[in-house]
């Protein structure tokens, strides 16, 4: 029993190292992505990996990561489960994965809208949002494209340092 | 894995260890690990007709999608169109993998996407029209989706497990697509005289393949209510034109739909057991 728990522990932790290939600078764990890690009792470590859009061509990425990294470190059996449901929320970025977007240049989400179940109203009323530059910190900020170049962000500018900027889309 | 070239590392063989992405056949299954099993009572059959619709719609719209990509007006725009056909084709992706799981067959999603013939897609005509210009395609996104949007939040409490949560993680990403495409058509109805005169020829050309949306699933309120909204916003009329007969959904298609299944499918038909 203390073997298996210590194992969870060690495989938990080495899952959650492994960088995400397009946000190099954040781990699986600091994105929210890796969702769980358990071991069966045959010795299997599963790991729960959801897709933060239905289209992240990084998927497959994520999961030979996650593998090798833990086959690199002694467990023989592995399998990575695909989780669709709850769907992935930037809201699931650590306060860490913030911290290391914001160093990186990229500002973080703001918090997800929250959506009751049912029809999803459209609001044609222009966006407020504020989006701190991560830069110089400037509130005076505006977005310049609603898509980056990945699907997870949108494009910003700042207008009192004038530098553009990348934004975490909150869904 | 080789950092010195990143075509050489891309290019470079792969396995379960070293997975690449972004190009080529042979992907993994974007349902790999999931519980697949139909839940009893359910009508396996029709449930898998549903994925390979709705996954249709999606390969055929985010195919039309990169056809912008090089000729879109602004850089922006181009990546916004982009990134949108990307999350349909991601949808696509997981519902050929469940209809392959359930309609008795196995197929894989390279199988229902490259070895099919137009006859045997079951897309809505809307999706398949040809891009026009920018006022066109930005009209069709809205429309399209607006519908799949209010189909899709209905489909988050299927009782299919796995239908439920690919539509629930789509009505985010379509919501989205929503959003983007309403201020297009805001902006280009309240625009210039051009501008509007090129959102009413749209109007007039697409509005015929509107109630084919409805027959295949019918959120005619929840549609029109968001195109009502726009076009009032955009200074733009409901167009009256009556309705186009004919089915995507039954395999019949317009003249356009063979020539982009020709594009989309060439390499894989050229070389069928390729992998790179």
């Amino acid at each position: 029993m203390v073997t298996v728990l210590t194992d969870v522990r060690r495989a938990r932790h080495i899952a959650e190292q492994v960088p995400d290939p397009e946000l190099p600078m954040l781990t699986l764990a600091d994105l929210g992505v890796l969702r769980d890690v358990t071991v069966e009792p045959d010795g299997t470590v599963v790991a729960d990996l959801t897709p933060t859009y239905s289209g992240c061509p990084a998927m497959a990425e994520m999961r030979a990561g996650v593998a090798a990294r833990l086959r690199d470190a002694g467990f023989g059996r592995v399998a990575i489960r695909t989780v669709l449901d709850p769907p992935w929320t930037s809201d699931w970025i650590t306060p860490e994965g913030r911290r290391k977007l914001a160093e990186h240049g990229i500002a973080p989400p703001n918090r997800a809208p929250r959506r009751p179940a049912g029809p999803v109203p459209l609001d044609l009323s222009p966006t407020r949002r504020t989006v701190l530059c991560p830069r110089c910190g400037s509130a005076a900020t505006e977005e310049t494209s609603r898509f980056a170049a990945t699907s997870c962000k949108a494009l910003w500018r700042c207008l009192s340092c004038q530098e553009p900027f990348e934004y975490v889309k909150e869904i | 894995m080789s950092d010195d070239h990143v075509y050489l590392s891309l290019a470079e063989g792969h396995d379960d260890s070293d997975a690449r992405w972004a190009f080529g056949t042979g992907f993994e299954d974007p349902l790999y690990g999931v519980d697949t099993a139909v839940p009893e009572g359910l009508d396996a059959a029709a449930l898998a007709a549903d994925c390979l619709a709705l996954g249709d719609d999606a390969l055929v719209l985010a195919q039309r999608l990169a056809e912008w990509v090089t000729r879109a007006p602004e850089l922006e725009e181009e990546v916004a169109l982009a990134n949108i056909g990307l999350d349909l084709l991601g949808q696509a992706r997981l519902l050929y993998s469940r209809a392959g799981q359930t309609d008795g067959t196995g197929r894989t999603e390279d199988a229902y996407a490259y070895f099919r013939d137009a006859a045997d897609f079951r897309n809505v005509r809307l999706a398949e029209l040809p891009n026009g210009d920018f006022a066109f395609s930005v009209l069709r996104l809205l429309v399209f989706a607006s519908w799949r949007l209010a189909h899709f939040t209905e489909l988050a409490s299927a009782p299919d497990p796995v239908l439920a949560a690919i539509a629930a993680k789509g009505v985010k990403e379509l919501a989205y697509h929503r959003q983007y495409a309403a201020e297009w058509v805001v902006r280009l109805g309240d625009g210039t005289a051009e501008s509007h005169a090129r959102m009413l020829t749209a109007l007039e050309a697409q509005a015929p393949y509107w109630e084919e949306l409805f027959a295949a699933h019918d959120v005619r309120e929840a549609v029109l209510a968001d195109l009502r909204q726009v076009l009032d916003a955009a200074g733009l009329p409901m167009p009256a034109v009556p309705p186009l007969p004919g089915q995507g959904r039954g395999g019949g298609h317009t003249d356009h739909l063979a020539p982009l299944l020709a594009e989309l499918q060439s390499v894989a038909r050229a070389h069928p057991e390729a992998t790179w």
